[in-house]
């Protein structure tokens, strides 16, 4: 057992990451290996995690875990044949293990003629999202916010249930071209759903820094939320205009995101195809791919270790440009934009960090602005009813109010929306900024709340 | 492993633990994929490590190490102990668990052929020969396929003497024909949607799915669909074929019969349930032909959700839920179980890896079989639809609401199977819809359908389920409401 690793158990409750040298070393050493035994080409990534999660229900903790992972990814190349294996052990008879499953897959396919070599040494754009009062976290301090959020749901009798987790992880990627990159960060999550007789609301934020969260201030909104969601009416389904707030809106645009792989367009499965260059949404919406936001999170190259680019995908409703791995540039004649997934795969490639232009409205002006419409906190269960029209269903959760002449009027009994993303976006009437948005259904956005035209709720549920 | 077992155990005890278990998995998987005639994803993948939960001061910890030595065992269990203790800041009462007696057993699922020594070759080749049937279909404009196979050994200890090995193969295989025409995107898979069939079979289940022979079908189906009527939006009469009522199952039994979300213990991610504790042997969840049962085990098949013991140490079992229509009983684990009257679990606390806290899940949630033959169910049906293989699931988070769309219908009329009907959908009130059942095939027309990719928890898990179902008839459905206009 080396020095590193010892002293990594003395302090269980506060582990730290492997220095980027030892995970340097675990690179080179599966590069060594594999050249030893005459592979053409190796490549190997490297993803280590310390991660905690505190969840709570009923007003108190009922889960509590901890976790530290390791996995060793390696791909080798022969031949025009490429395959992967990873492993959970890093010594070097599982390294050797691993790269001669590798191998074996590889040999017992056909030949791929459009198999790339593997890219040369590249030069990155440094991000910092490594946070030390995150890593610091422990159990005590989580058990305490927690407690403190429960005794608010208990003095305003209703009822807590959430997490709160905080997570520290690296990644780091080499080839035998030369190729080497590497990247770490934190990330803390609070979310809290409040339960007042058979009314709920719900508060979420995501942040690589755990002090840009505040979860008593989240907890104060969710409860004052679910007060007013109590004694919700029914209203007929129809269609209504609806403001979205920032987690409705994500959870929905986020199931756009594949749309904009070039190789989703090569395989005709993207709403863009014939699309491309068309006034399909309004001309408002403006959207681009962009992992050095400063509120977005990431590594700044991809899965073959290209640099991430920012990328303007829509510009003023008009679908402008596509993400690109190198394997479906080649094929549409483009250049890489550094958003492939590791190799192999079938789905090439996928923008991951989405940003909306956004607005200047607050919420507050969208509500006052309103003669008649449905305030929505969340969205839910979200899938795919028609993948061209982009039609989706889903429902709305924790917190649906009926808006009348400019104030919130009530609470409602949630809807069922089929609803084309395209023809929403369309319709956008205002926007607030766009923020980090968080919620269940997409990974997280920088996108903003929405107030959005003859949005189509189709049934109602018994709550 | 034991050895190690044992150290975490008496570590645990040690620091405070009133109670420990203890779990070591090795998780081996291969992947294969191919799209329009060329490999896709060719991987495989290990993972072994061990999970330790206890109980100190009355409150739960949970950690996890892959670090298999005495001292990282150690260190892990001891991390667990120190969660423990600062869970106890905020509990309420301490957990309570329901007896159980200790087991010491190995057992294996079985299979005829360990997928692991088919050569790669031969399944890729199949794969490749089917995807190729499929593009020989002009209109076709994308094709894959897939095969995924697992091989889970799992060694459980827990502090009151079990010591329990078991190993688990589950195969699973799919394919898919896509056709992009003017303005719509049609799709037919066989013989699931997501992923194809999943058991735990070996590769014997690849065998007799007989992929060359559908392959072409398919592909005919998802260019004829562009060709197809519209589904109409009407209140009818619904059939459904058997892989899409064991989603529905999924969705609107087995979720909703889950304890940790009937008390609450979801509420903030996957949602409650209508199915609060004062509904137990009152509520008439369906008509008096639907008896559902949550099995894991062998007995009732070789399913996802099959096992000897689940995650806690207790032993597969086979509870009623539903009863000639009546609502008999929930899945429920050691801490839940007193909570509806049990004396002991149920035995479903199932967890996706070693680094995983296990929790409640389905087994194998199956509607029973029923008396009809398909012919003549169809030939009994004077005005419906036949709706077969799912292409999108929606329901609330208290699993009252819900709404599926499917890849393909057909029109019955007159007792015949009609013209096909493109974009399928239905919706409905989870009791409403299970209280028009009127009529369920029989066991030669039940599968036991896999679902290999229920997420649950947080951190999230991914967990494969069971779902029994033969064709079976609903009336007075809402039909076509996922493309209403109004």
């Amino acid at each position: 057992m080396s020095a590193a690793r010892t002293s990594r158990v003395a302090a269980v409750s506060n582990e730290q990451l492997r220095p980027e040298r030892e995970v340097r070393s675990i690179v080179d050493t599966v590069l060594r290996l594999a050249k030893s035994i005459g592979v053409a080409e190796t490549e190997v990534h490297v993803d280590e995690s310390i991660s905690a999660l505190t969840r709570f229900a009923n007003n108190a903790i009922h889960q509590n875990v901890a976790e530290h992972t390791v996995n060793v990814s390696v791909r080798t190349s022969v031949d025009q044949r490429t395959a992967r294996a990873t492993t959970n052990r890093t010594d070097e008879d599982s390294l050797r293990a691993a790269i001669e499953a590798s191998l074996s897959l590889a040999h017992s396919q056909p030949k791929d003629p459009n198999l790339l070599p593997m890219p040369g040494k590249q030069r990155y754009r440094g991000v910092n999202r490594f946070v030390k009062q995150t890593a610091a976290l422990t159990p005590e301090d989580r058990a305490r916010a927690v407690r403190r959020a429960c005794d608010l749901a208990v003095k305003k009798g209703q009822t807590a249930a959430g997490i709160l987790s905080s997570a520290q992880s690296q990644t780091a990627m080499g080839n035998s071209r030369g190729l080497f990159a590497s990247y770490r960060d934190t990330h803390a999550v609070f979310s809290i759903t409040m339960q007042e007789g058979g009314a709920a609301s719900w508060a979420k934020k995501n942040a690589a820094n755990v002090t840009d969260i505040d979860p008593q201030r989240l907890a104060q909104r969710a409860s004052e939320k679910a007060h007013r969601a109590t004694e919700a009416r029914e209203l007929a389904p129809g269609r209504y205009t609806v403001i979205l707030e920032p987690a409705a809106v994500l959870d929905l645009v986020g199931f756009l995101f594949y749309d904009f792989a070039a190789t989703a367009l090569q395989d005709k499965r993207s709403c863009f195809n014939e699309r491309m260059g068309k006034q399909v949404m309004g001309k408002n919406i403006s959207i681009e791919d962009d992992v050095y936001h400063p509120l977005q999170l990431g590594a700044p190259y991809d899965g073959e270790g290209i640099p991430r680019q920012r990328v303007l995908l829509v510009d003023k409703g008009v679908p402008k440009n596509l993400v690109y791995s190198r394997a479906s540039a080649k094929v549409a004649k483009k250049k890489p934009t550094g958003h492939g997934f590791m190799l192999p795969n079938e789905y090439g490639e996928a923008p991951m960090n989405l940003v909306f232009s956004g607005g200047k409205a607050s919420l507050e002006e969208m509500v006052a602005s309103t003669e008649r419409g449905l305030l929505v906190t969340r969205l839910w269960y979200i899938r795919e009813v028609d993948p061209y029209e982009k039609i989706m269903t889903g429902m709305t959760r924790d917190g649906l109010f009926l808006v009348e002449k400019g104030r919130v009027a009530s609470a409602v009994r949630n809807f069922r929306f089929n609803q084309s993303i395209l023809e929403m976006l369309r319709n956008v009437e205002m926007q607030g900024p766009a923020v980090r948005a968080t919620g269940e259904e997409a990974f997280e956005m920088v996108v903003p709340a929405m107030k959005i035209r003859d949005f189509h709720f189709s049934e109602v549920t018994k709550f | 492993m034991w050895d190690l077992c044992t150290h975490s155990l008496e570590t645990g005890k040690i620091r405070g633990a009133s109670y420990a278990d203890v779990r070591v998995m090795h998780l081996r998987q291969r992947d294969l994929t191919t799209k329009n005639g060329h490999v896709g994803t060719l991987a495989q993948s290990e993972s072994i490590g061990l999970g330790i939960r206890v109980l100190a001061n009355g409150a739960w910890g949970f950690a996890s190490t892959d670090r298999l030595t005495r001292e990282g065992v150690a260190a892990c269990a001891a991390q667990a102990v120190s969660i423990a203790k600062a869970s106890a800041l905020a509990k309420r009462e301490d957990v309570k668990m329901a007896p159980e007696n200790a087991y010491v057993d190995s057992w294996q699922s079985p299979f005829r052929k360990d997928p692991f020594e088919i050569p790669l070759e031969t399944q890729l080749e199949l794969l490749l020969a089917a995807d190729a049937e499929m593009r020989r279909v002009k209109g076709v404009t994308l094709t894959e396929t897939d095969m995924q196979f697992r091989k889970i050994d799992s060694w459980f200890a827990s502090s009151i003497g079990s010591r329990i090995h078991q190993r688990k193969v589950i195969t699973g295989c799919g394919i898919v024909a896509t056709s992009f025409q003017g303005d719509e995107i049609q799709k037919r898979s066989y013989p699931n949607s997501f992923g194809g069939q999943h058991a735990l079979q070996g590769y014997e289940l690849v065998e007799s799915l007989d992929l060359l022979k559908h392959a072409p079908v398919i592909a005919e189906e998802a260019v004829a669909l562009h060709s197809a009527e519209q589904c109409p939006q009407k209140t009818g009469t619904l059939i459904l074929g058997g892989s899409q009522l064991g989603l529905q199952i999924h969705e609107s039994v087995g979720h909703p019969i889950e304890l940790d979300r009937v008390l609450g213990q979801e509420a903030n991610f996957a949602g409650t349930s209508f199915l609060t504790l004062d509904q137990l042997n009152k509520l008439r969840y369906a008509s008096d032909i639907v008896n559902v049962v949550a099995d894991a085990r062998l007995d009732h098949g070789q399913g996802l959700g099959t096992f000897a013991y689940d995650d806690e140490g207790v032993p597969a079992q086979c509870t009623d839920i539903i009863k000639a229509g009546q609502f008999r009983g929930y899945l429920s684990n050691r801490e839940t179980a007193h909570l509806v009257g049990l004396d002991r679990s149920s035995g479903t606390m199932r967890t996706e890896s070693w680094n995983r806290l296990p929790i409640i899940r389905m087994t194998n949630v199956s509607l029973l079989p029923g008396t009809w033959s398909f012919d003549d169910l169809i030939a009994d049906t004077d005005d419906g639809i036949l709706m077969e293989t799912n292409r999108s699931w929606s329901i609330d988070d208290r699993r009252y609401q819900f709404q599926f769309s499917t890849e393909i219908g057909w029109e019955i009329k007159g007792g015949k199977r009609g013209r096909m009907l493109k974009n399928p959908s239905y919706s409905g009130i989870t009791t409403e819809f299970w209280n028009s059942c009127d009529a369920i095939c029989e066991r030669e027309h039940w599968t036991l359908w896999g679902t290999p990719n229920c997420g649950k928890g947080q951190p999230m898990q991914t967990m494969g389920t069971g779902h029994g179902a033969s064709p079976s008839r609903f009336r007075n459905v809402r039909i076509g409401a996922a493309f209403s206009k109004q």
